[in-house]
């Protein structure tokens, strides 16, 4: 959209414009800004081309109605709930939004039938409504983490508990791609606390819940709740070579040195008692307790203590470990309660659960949810996400040129750059190995009916 | 599979290529005589049974192995090797006819099966096992050479992971998509790589019953296509009613020749009532007592039982006629009692010589209104059936085990976790039959009595 074009669409973008200088900072989400975003920078045929999965009707082995059994779900203002809504194609999606203005779109899977039309059909015998496809997702909420950060808690969330995220991503993406071989894999920033991941090979997309609940506990480790101190218990003489690869290249080095800086686990009387009760040996809490009640008035700054006292009770449960079977790796299972990755196991384990759009805005911070690169997962900075406010600034300053596809270079406007990365990392590699997918496919099938005379 | 008239079996033709365990892909092309047809499934419906029992009472896989095992010998077993594989494949699909007729029975048949052949597998050598394996037409690769060495440190891993402290890595691994062993992938139990999971010779086991189990419940449901589209009506008159009967059938010793354990007098059986009956002929008896009288079900199914367990027809007339005269007079008991007595012991109409009800029966009997027959594990509200029980010397400890099986139904069970707790012994072999609770209990009792003083 040109200059003039914004320009002239009249009063409407220039009374936002009067709004956004008298706003309040915390004014960072309401209706009008939402009208706007959806108006001229949400993504659609984007959106439209992923979840098309190259059944874009060019090519004869295409099913057009593919798209259309998709379900989606609308949460308008004041919580109205709509769902099973589908789309014949990207207009009518792109119509639907922009009449309802939802507050959140989730993604539900691919329907045997038009989600729409299932009343139609019976829950039993051959002519069923049931779900056929669905990406494989995952749903990680910093909240989960809530008894080892001492920073924040609840929905907050800064720069010295987003590192658990990180690591988190780091160590599912890697299984994701060196164990189970998945290639298409997206990663959102759920716009507030937390990240979701979309696994989107056609081998994933028809996974079973049987097998989605199979993935899901294989990433599980922690089995906590208030009742018991002893939350990750690893049994055995050595770690799954899963774990110890995740333990060996991400989680140990956080353990030792972020972590310890930002959160100082062992600093205080309260933090390090927590730690004491995941040994199951009470000698050993006594010995360790004695040596760090005494050191109280030391001179060494928070992050130094809690490398010291780390060190101790490495030594000590080394030189102890052969008491007993649950000390074997008492050590690792601290590692793990404060940095492996929790996961909602919920959200994974059934095709039919709705999960929310990339691109969506987040209600409460006016955030956008962006891809996260998982490469580059470091960078990401959960707090300079870009702001509905801070993008219809841009839009009212000029400064953003929505024709993404001509000049990349000159392109700085704040969402350019994340919806390039989408397209670029993520989209386009797909729609490849789609076109791919379906093409021979199709070919298989017309060889199959050339060799068979059923009349 | 074609069934005859009793005539010559022809020799079967089938080159099945000797894996001991079939895997019923198809019906073989045998002709089966009609005696056969009953008495195989007949045979293949005691090992399920036994097997079902076994799981109900949860034991675990090394037990259920050898459960599995003897079981299978003392049904199926015959000298000839070809013979045995026959009537393990004939069985099978007559089984499949008699189950694949109501969701209910399809699983059940389906569990069963399913179970015998993951422990049939079990008890199998490591080369019959992948013979089977292959037999699937799993296009499953052993991992061999250079890729099975650059695995092996991370197999060695995974071993001592699950508890072995020096990790013997077996000679055989198999490459299988990871998709196709869920419950090793969620335990962890397998080493995973670019989507593959890498399965030991041992686990094959859990690939190899999904397999089975998938294929099993398939073919069930087009069986019952066919069932009901063309067989159960062409067949009204042959197979059918054998079919029919099959899926309902108890399969122990009928008791209607009583045994030398089982002879009672008259004087002995108020004794021997309060010793020996099940519960719900100790209801009977005691309401004869009471009320002088019972109705037709309640005559029938402690007439029976008595007779079963070896009380004459002159001292059962004498007993029914001491109670029922109490009420109804000598001469209308004569007229209206006495003669279904002596029916039931073959000396009247078409003598028959009826046989005592087993539980199968006598649960699925209908009590009404002033009747007294039926399960009292079945038939008797919670509050009744604990009253009972007590009665009968269990502690409330014995009776949550009890009440527990009768939540879930499980009405035999909880007789005999009864018969358990009463004679402070196990049952192995279920009871099914109240004449054989009344043996079992007699053979503890007498095993129990100090021999005569010299």
């Amino acid at each position: 959209m040109t200059r003039e074009e914004i320009e002239s669409r009249g009063d409407e973008t220039m009374m936002d414009a009067a709004q956004i200088k008298n706003q309040k900072p915390e004014e960072f989400f309401n209706v009008n800004y939402l009208r706007i975003y959806y108006g001229n920078l949400f993504p659609y045929s984007d959106i439209h081309k992923w979840l098309s999965y190259g059944h874009d009707g060019k090519h004869p082995g295409c099913d057009e109605y593919y798209f259309g059994r998709r379900e989606f779900s609308f949460t308008l203002e004041n919580d109205v709930y709509l769902r099973y809504k589908s789309f014949k194609n990207a207009s009518s999606m792109e119509d639907a939004i922009k009449s309802n203005f939802p507050y959140k779109i989730d993604i539900g899977a691919v329907y045997s039938v038009d989600p729409d039309k299932r009343h139609a059909y019976s829950q039993t015998g051959t002519n069923v409504f049931t779900p056929v496809e669905r990406e494989l997702v995952f749903d990680i909420d910093i909240t989960d983490y809530d008894d080892v950060r001492y920073c924040c808690s609840g929905a907050d969330v800064c720069s010295k508990c987003w590192p658990l995220i990180t690591v988190a991503i780091k160590v599912i993406h890697t299984s994701l791609t060196e164990d189970f071989g998945f290639k298409h894999i997206l990663w959102v920033f759920s716009g507030r606390r937390g990240v979701h991941c979309w696994v989107c090979d056609p081998k994933a997309r028809r996974m079973t819940n049987e097998q989605r609940s199979a993935v899901a506990e294989y990433f599980r480790v922690y089995k906590g709740n208030e009742n018991n101190a002893r939350k990750v218990a690893l049994m055995g003489y050595s770690l799954h070579p899963f774990l110890a690869r995740s333990y060996v290249d991400y989680l140990k080095g956080f353990f030792e040195g972020e972590l310890q800086a930002t959160q100082s686990i062992f600093s205080t009387k309260d933090k390090y008692e927590k730690i004491l009760a995941m040994i199951s040996d009470e000698d050993i809490q006594s010995e360790l307790r004695g040596k760090w009640e005494n050191s109280a008035r030391s001179s060494l700054s928070e992050e130094a203590i809690s490398l010291v006292r780390w060190e101790q009770l490495k030594n000590t449960l080394q030189s102890k470990k052969h008491k007993a079977p649950t000390l074997r790796m008492c050590v690792e299972e601290i590692v793990f309660t404060f940095t492996y990755p929790r996961i909602d196991l919920e959200v994974s384990k059934q095709m039919n659960h709705l999960l929310k759009a990339p691109f969506c805005v987040h209600p409460k911070t006016g955030r956008v949810c962006v891809p996260i690169d998982p490469n580059n997962c470091d960078e990401f900075d959960p707090l300079a996400v870009p702001t509905l406010s801070q993008l219809i600034e841009e839009i009212n300053s000029g400064g953003s040129r929505m024709d993404v596809d001509d000049d990349e270079d000159s392109d700085t406007s704040l969402l350019a750059k994340s919806i390039k990365f989408f397209r670029s990392s993520f989209l386009e590699p797909l729609l490849k190995s789609c076109k791919e997918e379906i093409e021979s496919s199709y070919k298989t099938k017309i060889g199959k009916s050339k060799d068979s005379f059923s009349w | 599979m074609e069934v005859i008239r009793s005539q010559k079996r022809t020799p079967s033709n089938d080159t099945v290529s000797n894996p001991k365990i079939p895997l019923y892909l198809t019906a073989p092309p045998m002709e089966v005589r009609l005696e056969e047809f009953e008495l195989f499934a007949v045979d293949r419906l005691r090992v399920l049974k036994g097997v079902s029992d076994g799981l109900a009472r949860g034991r675990n896989p090394k037990e259920m192995d050898d459960l599995v095992d003897t079981l299978w010998k003392e049904h199926m077993r015959d000298p000839d090797a070809s013979v045995m594989l026959n009537k393990d494949i004939i069985s099978h699909f007559v089984l499949r006819l008699v189950y694949c007729r109501s969701d209910e029975l399809k699983k059940w048949f389906l569990s069963m099966e399913t179970a015998l052949f993951r422990h049939r597998f079990r008890l199998q050598n490591f080369e019959a096992q992948r013979a089977i394996v292959g037999e699937f037409g799993l296009p499953y690769k052993a991992v061999t050479g250079a890729e099975l060495e650059g695995l092996k440190e991370r197999l060695g891993q995974v071993v001592r992971s699950l508890g072995q402290i020096s990790p013997t890595v077996e000679a055989v691994y198999y490459k299988v998509p990871f998709e196709e062993v869920p419950d090793l992938v969620a335990s962890r139990r397998v080493l995973i790589q670019k989507g593959y999971a890498f399965v030991a010779g041992s686990q094959l086991v859990s690939l190899v019953v999904t397999q089975f189990r998938s294929h099993i419940s398939k073919a069930l449901i087009l069986t019952n296509r066919k069932w009901t589209t063309t067989i159960q009506e062409r067949e009204k008159d042959r197979l059918t009613p054998i079919v029919e009967a099959l899926s309902t059938s108890y399969l122990g010793p009928d008791y209607s020749q009583s045994t030398e354990y089982a002879e009672i007098s008259l004087m002995d059986i108020d004794q021997v009532a309060k010793s020996s009956f099940p519960l719900c002929m100790r209801h009977l008896f005691e309401k004869v007592r009471e009320d002088h009288h019972l109705k037709h079900g309640g005559r029938m199914q402690l007439g029976l039982f008595l007779k079963g367990v070896g009380l004459k027809l002159d001292d059962a007339l004498a007993f029914w006629r001491a109670e029922f005269t109490k009420k109804v007079g000598s001469e209308r008991f004569d007229k209206e009692y006495a003669y279904s007595i002596r029916h039931n012991y073959g000396k009247e109409g078409k003598r028959t010589d009826y046989t005592p009800y087993a539980c199968q029966k006598i649960i699925l009997s209908a009590p009404g209104a002033g009747d007294h027959h039926g399960c009292p594990y079945r038939h008797f509200s919670e509050d009744n059936l604990r009253a009972a029980l007590g009665r009968m010397g269990l502690s409330s400890r014995g009776m949550e085990g009890v009440m527990d099986q009768v939540r879930n139904k499980h009405y035999q069970l909880a007789c005999t976790m009864t018969f358990e707790a009463v004679y402070g012994t196990s049952c192995d072999a279920g009871i099914n039959h109240p004449n054989q609770y009344f043996e079992e209990s007699q053979k503890i009792l007498k095993s129990k009595t100090p021999p005569a003083p010299v």
